[in-house]
């Protein structure tokens, strides 16, 4: 492998079968994840053409979309989302591949799943029928999200049709000041590149604030690569890849997860490594960041005014108009103070272990306000026992959250967690369009999971650093 | 597969950007096994809020190629999206821009994605509406969207292109053609094979 090479690179040429006649790749997926709601039309597409699944073994498959966070007594009382459940139960059983269902203790959210079975690892190619894939990235696994034609080509041949992307570094340095977390960087890059500031590329984030991230908090920030257009994101392996993978049972073990590690480290983009292009930002500019429009890219720091129409390119103020009308929101005003009715932590992005302590420490010893709905919901059966273990349920509880069951939940708002006519939510999940969360005139303000307890405490969007204990600020 | 090389019909404009594709289909209307029947719900929630929209619009209910902005499709892999437009009656989409999900998920289905400038994008808004009987006809060999006398250029990825206009936009076949590439391609991967040094 050439040193000036990046690890996109390096593993997009390492999983080249061949160029097609179009001029894409055919590119090996080394790891392929399938949930209900995008798989049944491809596995229907498998029958009708008489095919069968290449690797089931590379295929892992898990129920989180539609999951009730309540009642999940079997038959649910959502027929149509009965009618999924039966749906890839039928079809893992028939094509072969193992499926966490409900009564698996290991089920969640794919996106969870996946890097806490030790499934994720680095130099992998990973497909699923979901945008956030990307979370996977976090490893130096390369992951993309793709359509429910594409799951059925991965499902027959392992491969899929794909043109290289060219590749972007966004170095960011710096420590992040207390109160601000990896939900903000992400936030914040989305923010200065925009969403459609990736297309056409991958992003590899460098810089020494996610040298000393967690991995949980790396998946938070790959999460939301698509966010920003680009068609996946990745962190390069490091020590603490290693280490957070280290005995976790899909992973190697023994003398083989020593080799493994040593080419997983010898993936990451050397200190020569070319890129397509590259962005700096410096960590000390961000602070707790909040969405105010509809797109994932309207958010400011908790601090700042909603911009005014007029400091937006000529081509933006539609849509900035369309925004603050749906929003409710006027230029000029702060963000903080914004009223909310429901609070939600939870989603592929922010739902892990430690984002529930992160949001427990805030939790801790205070009360939900009044007329506040307040949701935690775990990315996994796993992180909810983990969770319970450590007493955060009650933490929450005692505090007025409803503690839920693993799922998607309120993210998308396919199964019974809806907002309700305009409600406002303050929500640790990826999305703020128009509808997300299943009222189609539900309002959403993107937040990490801290600023999102906060919010629910106050009744209204707040600066997190003014609940911090004394001695962390 | 059907070669896709040109597409007429009568156009259908929703000037906006960044359409998501939880506004083309909410994730309500995912809660299905099959395809069918989704193209009703096509921007179901915005039609409800906005008696206008460009798909409540009586004159433009047969209309086959549909005007965006830019980054249109952004958001979500959900294949339900194009597969409603599709199933509403949309055969080609011209945007300034598309996610890149979404433009794969067309290409997949044999609808043609194309670009074209803001200016462009405009003028064929403005015809369209003055005219909702106008014929278009987008030529991807030409890279012209035309209608009348005149015409717009656009642009698509060669890959994209060369895969409609050659009937191989449904790429199964050919990723099955390879098998035994794909099983050498296997026997190098080092987590395949046990990190056995190379």
């Amino acid at each position: 492998m050439s040193q000036n090479q990046n690890l996109f690179n390096k593993v997009w040429d390492l999983h080249s079968v061949g160029t097609l006649q179009s001029g894409q790749t055919q590119l090996f997926i080394g790891q392929h994840l399938i949930h209900e709601v995008t798989s049944p039309q491809a596995f229907e597409m498998l029958r009708e053409r008489q095919l069968t699944v290449l690797h089931p073994e590379r295929t892992l498959a898990t129920v989180d979309h539609i999951i009730p966070t309540q009642n999940q007594a079997r038959p649910f009382l959502d027929v149509l989302a009965e009618d999924m459940m039966s749906a890839i139960e039928k079809n893992c059983r028939e094509f072969g591949i193992e499926l966490l269902d409900l009564d698996d203790k290991r089920q969640g959210i794919v996106h969870v799943v996946g890097p806490e079975l030790g499934l994720t690892q680095p130099g992998l190619t990973m497909a699923c029928g979901d945008s956030h894939t990307s979370t996977h990235g976090a490893f130096g696994a390369i992951a993309f999200g793709i359509g429910t034609s594409q799951v059925a080509y991965v499902m027959a041949t392992q491969t899929l049709a794909m043109m290289r992307p060219k590749v972007r570094k966004i170095e960011v340095n710096g420590e992040l000041a207390p109160g601000v977390f990896a939900k903000d960087v992400t936030l914040y890059i989305i923010q200065k590149l925009g969403v459609q500031g990736g297309v056409g590329y991958a992003y590899e984030y460098a810089g020494t604030t996610f040298d000393s991230m967690s991995m949980e908090e790396r998946m938070t920030v790959c999460n939301m690569a698509i966010e920003g257009g680009a068609r996946c994101g990745y962190i390069n392996p490091d020590q603490t890849t290693v280490d957070y993978l280290r005995g976790r049972p899909l992973c190697p073990q023994g003398a083989e997860f020593d080799r493994a590690a040593e080419w997983w480290l010898s993936l990451a983009s050397g200190p020569d490594a070319e890129f397509d292009d590259v962005v700096v930002f410096d960590a000390a500019d961000i602070e707790p960041t909040v969405t105010w429009g509809i797109t994932p890219a309207q958010s400011l720091g908790v601090s700042q005014l909603i911009p005014s129409v007029a400091s937006y390119d000529a081509s933006e103020h539609t849509l900035i108009r369309e925004a603050l009308q749906y929003m409710g929101l006027d230029e000029g005003q702060s963000i903080e103070g914004t009223k909310i009715d429901v609070a939600f932590v939870g989603s592929c992005t922010n739902s892990r272990i430690s984002d529930l302590r992160e949001a427990a420490a805030i939790a801790r010893g205070r009360h939900v306000a009044d007329g506040v709905k307040a949701l935690v919901v775990p990315g996994s059966q796993q992180v909810a026992k983990q969770a319970e273990e450590e007493g955060l349920d009650k933490i929450f509880t005692e505090a007025g959250f409803q503690w839920r069951a693993a799922g998607c939940s309120m993210c998308l708002a396919m199964n019974p967690d809806k907002l309700q006519g305009r409600e406002v939510c303050a929500s640790s999940s990826n999305r703020n369009f128009k509808g997300r969360q299943g009222s189609p005139t539900g309002r959403t303000l993107l937040m990490s999971p801290a600023m999102v307890v906060a919010a629910a405490i106050s009744g209204s969007v707040t600066d997190v650093r003014k609940m911090l204990e004394p001695a962390l600020v | 597969m059907q070669n896709v090389e040109t597409v007429s019909g009568t156009g259908i404009p929703l000037l906006l950007d960044d359409i998501d594709t939880d506004r083309i289909i909410p994730a309500r209307f995912l809660r299905c096994v099959t395809f069918d029947g989704i193209g009703e719900h096509a921007f179901e929630d915005d039609r409800q809020q906005d008696p206008n929209h460009p798909f409540n619009q009586a004159r433009f209910q047969n209309s086959g190629i549909l005007v965006s902005g830019r980054n249109f499709g952004c958001g979500s892999s959900r294949e339900h999206a194009p597969q409603s437009l599709m199933r509403w009656g949309i055969k080609a989409v011209v945007a300034e821009s598309f996610a890149e999900i979404f433009f794969g998920n067309c290409t997949a289905l044999g609808i043609p994605a194309v670009c074209a400038s803001r200016e462009g994008i405009t003028r064929l808004g403005a015809v369209i509406d003055a005219d909702p009987t106008l014929e278009l006809t987008l030529d991807l060999n030409a890279l012209t969207l035309r209608y009348g006398e005149e015409s717009v250029a656009v642009t698509m990825p060669d890959s994209a292109r060369s895969a409609l206009t050659t009937g191989l936009w449904d790429s199964l076949a050919q990723l099955l053609a390879r098998k035994e590439d794909i099983a050498a391609t296997a026997a190098r991967l080092p987590y395949l094979n046990n990190y056995a040094a190379s």
